[in-house]
């Protein structure tokens, strides 16, 4: 589904590079986990998926089902079917979650050839799944994202990953900041999403979120790179002896 | 002869057939006297030097135009262009004015007892109107007072009855025809009575694309314990001159809450002052601005607490696009006696274009000691990791960038509370956003 091939980036007008030949197939279906030290380019790598303009792509590719879509807007691939989930949501004052989500839906239908819902339809999904996602129903009529908590963030961002259902979801760091009840939260969104067709990427520092969330692959990144790729165990191997061997690997 | 004298006497011709074609009664014929005498002497401040008024508005052009005083028949107007192009309820009472002249045709009343709403220039006799006009607008106080003062005729008086709710908003519409460069100086005068609530709202419009000349003078009198609700609609087209002059003066415990939306004017300038002049009142002066092209919009906001326990509000927030120009110009002046005062100014901008600019300066003058004051202001253009945030749910930039202006005019728009202009002015501003995006970088 999604296959990056030595992606080098950096951030807009820096000279330094920040993915350094970066290597990474994603099958449908399955969960892969991205861990990794502060500084390894995690969080970069999550953002130039989606085609965040800070960041500029220097060389290599990433396809989706093999188109290249390194020149694509950021909405362009979203509507091919990727999702980020923020570690730090914007606020967009004086839009309400709910216009906010049935723009993002109708853009996502009219590219799909469907029709988009009716105001009566899209109420209902969208009661729904701010039942399910456990959102207080009066912070869906405020601005989206102001004034919200850590917690609350995180969990509208579960609820348009839900709505939008999109075929490749990235979770940058969702976990940060999160007690268990919200952890739990967002394990039960992704493990209620998992199918055959859906792929998700999880990039986390800790291996908390993968006590709820069991990833088929796990990878460490470190200095740009992947330095590894194992199954699950490779995450509880981290957890006990941390980063260091591959901070020195990567010094040396 | 000068060029400037030769402009003097053209509005000396005007003021002259005036006096001849639309005689008035002897208070207000000397009333006009009086605010010639005063325009004829310091004619528009154009001086750029030491001005500090004017300093961010050059009145040069407006110096130099030349305008067509309606001294007779007003243009016509159809009762469907006014439904295209102006807020209206068959709820409300709506005075309608073209060029300056009352049409009662075009007019609409709804009962409601408490309310007396008529033209100035038929209200003559009404003691409370001899009162209060001229009184918090002085005749003396500038070019544009003086000027207006001038050409008294008609305007909208509004008087409400002492602990009277009021029904029904009453508006104030005052139209410039097409056809011609017209000039026209509307007045309006409400006085409202101890206790009372009350909705009214002022609109001026121009219907065509000539440019034209209003300056309108506003008078506002709120009594012990009233509430007034204003609100200042000004959809002028972008070749018009618009130098509006509001006055208000609250008793205690009285709160005016005023909203004003402004779109258009080749030169604008919303020149609101609120004297809180007894103890316990408060306002609330809030603006929605939208500029692009080469327009100039210029709100100069102030209040004044001359006595203790007041509390305002300065809320404005402007769109700028193009080579546009706004100026925020919010002052707040706590006087000696004024203890326990709350004041706070804040003017937020979305400035889209290099092109555009705002000169933003809320000020605070303040010589109470025991008071609470806070002022703050930003400019920048649309939040890039909010309109990131939005394309990476599938939004395409411009929808976003789009949602993002009608968030940040949301603010305002939503509070307007009276739905026929609330959806007014949303449709306007919906309108306008493409006009603005498609000048921004």
């Amino acid at each position: 589904m999604l296959q990056v091939k030595d992606l080098h980036a950096s951030v807009v007008d820096a000279d330094e590079e920040i993915l350094k030949g970066l290597t990474l197939d994603i099958g449908p279906g399955e969960v892969h986990t991205i861990m990794g030290p502060n500084g390894g380019g995690k969080s970069t790598f999550a953002n130039v998926l989606l085609g965040r303009p800070d960041y500029v792509v220097n060389s290599g590719s990433i396809k989706l089902d093999d188109e290249d879509i390194v020149d694509l807007l950021p909405e362009q691939r979203a509507l091919r079917g990727l999702f980020l989930a923020f570690q730090y949501p914007a606020e967009i004052p004086g839009v309400r979650p709910w216009q906010f989500l049935k723009a993002a839906l109708d853009a996502r239908r009219d590219y799909a050839g469907e029709k988009p819902l009716s105001v009566r339809e899209f109420s209902k999904l969208f009661d729904e799944k701010v039942e399910a996602v456990g959102i207080d129903p009066d912070l869906v009529k405020r601005s989206l994202n102001e004034g919200f908590s850590g917690g609350e963030k995180k969990r509208n961002e579960m609820l348009q990953l839900e709505m939008l259902e999109p075929r490749l979801a990235i979770l940058d760091e969702t976990d940060s900041g999160l007690d268990v009840d919200a952890l739990r939260i967002v394990a039960e969104g992704v493990n209620s999403l998992r199918s055959p067709e859906r792929s998700f990427l999880i990039v986390t520092h800790y291996q908390r979120l993968l006590n709820y969330i069991k990833p088929d692959v796990v990878h460490i990144l470190v200095d740009g790179q992947i330095v590894e790729t194992a199954g699950p165990e490779l995450a509880l191997e981290v957890e006990k002896s941390g980063y260091e061997k591959y901070l020195k690997a990567a010094a040396g | 002869m000068t060029l400037a004298t030769a402009r003097g006497e053209k509005y000396a011709v005007d003021f002259k057939a005036l006096t001849e074609s639309r005689p008035v009664s002897d208070w207000m014929s000397e009333l006009r006297q009086r605010g010639w005498d005063h325009f004829d002497s310091i004619g528009f401040p154009t001086e750029r030097r030491g001005n500090e008024l004017w300093k961010y508005t050059n009145l040069a052009a407006l110096d130099s135009a030349v305008f067509a005083f309606q001294r007779d028949e007003p243009g016509e107007v159809s009762a469907e262009v006014i439904n295209e192009c102006a807020p209206w309820s068959d709820d409300w009472t709506t005075l309608v004015f073209v060029d300056g002249r009352y049409s009662e045709m075009l007019s609409h009343v709804s009962a409601d007892a408490g309310v007396e709403v008529k033209n100035i220039s038929d209200a003559a006799d009404d003691a409370t109107l001899r009162e209060n006009l001229a009184q918090h607008a002085a005749v003396d106080e500038s070019a544009f007072s003086g000027l207006n003062t001038a050409f008294l005729a008609d305007g909208g008086y509004v008087k409400i009855a002492d602990n009277y709710e009021a029904t029904s908003p009453v508006q104030l519409l005052y139209f410039t025809s097409p056809g011609a460069s017209r000039a026209s100086f509307p007045r309006t005068l409400v006085v409202a009575g101890n206790n009372s609530r009350s909705k009214v709202i002022e609109t001026y419009v121009s219907l065509g694309a000539e440019s034209g000349f209003t300056a309108p003078v506003a008078e506002y009198v709120l009594g012990s314990g009233t509430g007034i609700d204003h609100f200042r609609v000004l959809v002028e087209n972008e070749e018009s001159f618009h130098i509006g002059t509001t006055r208000v003066y609250q008793h205690d415990n009285s709160n005016f809450t005023s909203t004003s939306f402004a779109l258009g004017p080749k030169i604008g300038r919303n020149d609101l002052h609120v004297l809180l002049d007894a103890p316990g009142a408060e306002c609330t002066l809030n603006g929605l601005y939208l500029t692009t092209g080469d327009q100039h919009m210029d709100n100069h906001i102030s209040t004044t607490h001359a006595k203790p326990h007041g509390t305002s509000h300065q809320f404005y927030k402007g769109v700028l696009s193009g080579n546009s120009r706004a100026v925020f110009s919010g002052k707040v002046l706590v006087k000696k006696d004024a203890q326990k005062t709350q004041a706070y100014q804040k003017d937020l901008n979305l400035v889209l274009s290099h092109g555009a600019e705002i000169d933003t300066k809320p000020s605070l003058e303040i010589y109470a000691d025991d008071v609470q004051c806070a002022h703050g202001a930003t400019a920048g253009h649309t939040d890039p990791e909010a309109l990131f945030y939005m394309q990476s749910r599938g939004i395409d930039q411009k929808t976003a960038q789009a949602m993002l202006m009608r968030g940040f005019a949301a603010e305002i728009v939503d509070s307007i509370g009276i739905p026929a202009l609330q959806d007014f002015v949303q449709g306007v501003t919906e309108n306008t956003i493409p006009l603005l995006q498609a000048a921004a970088d």
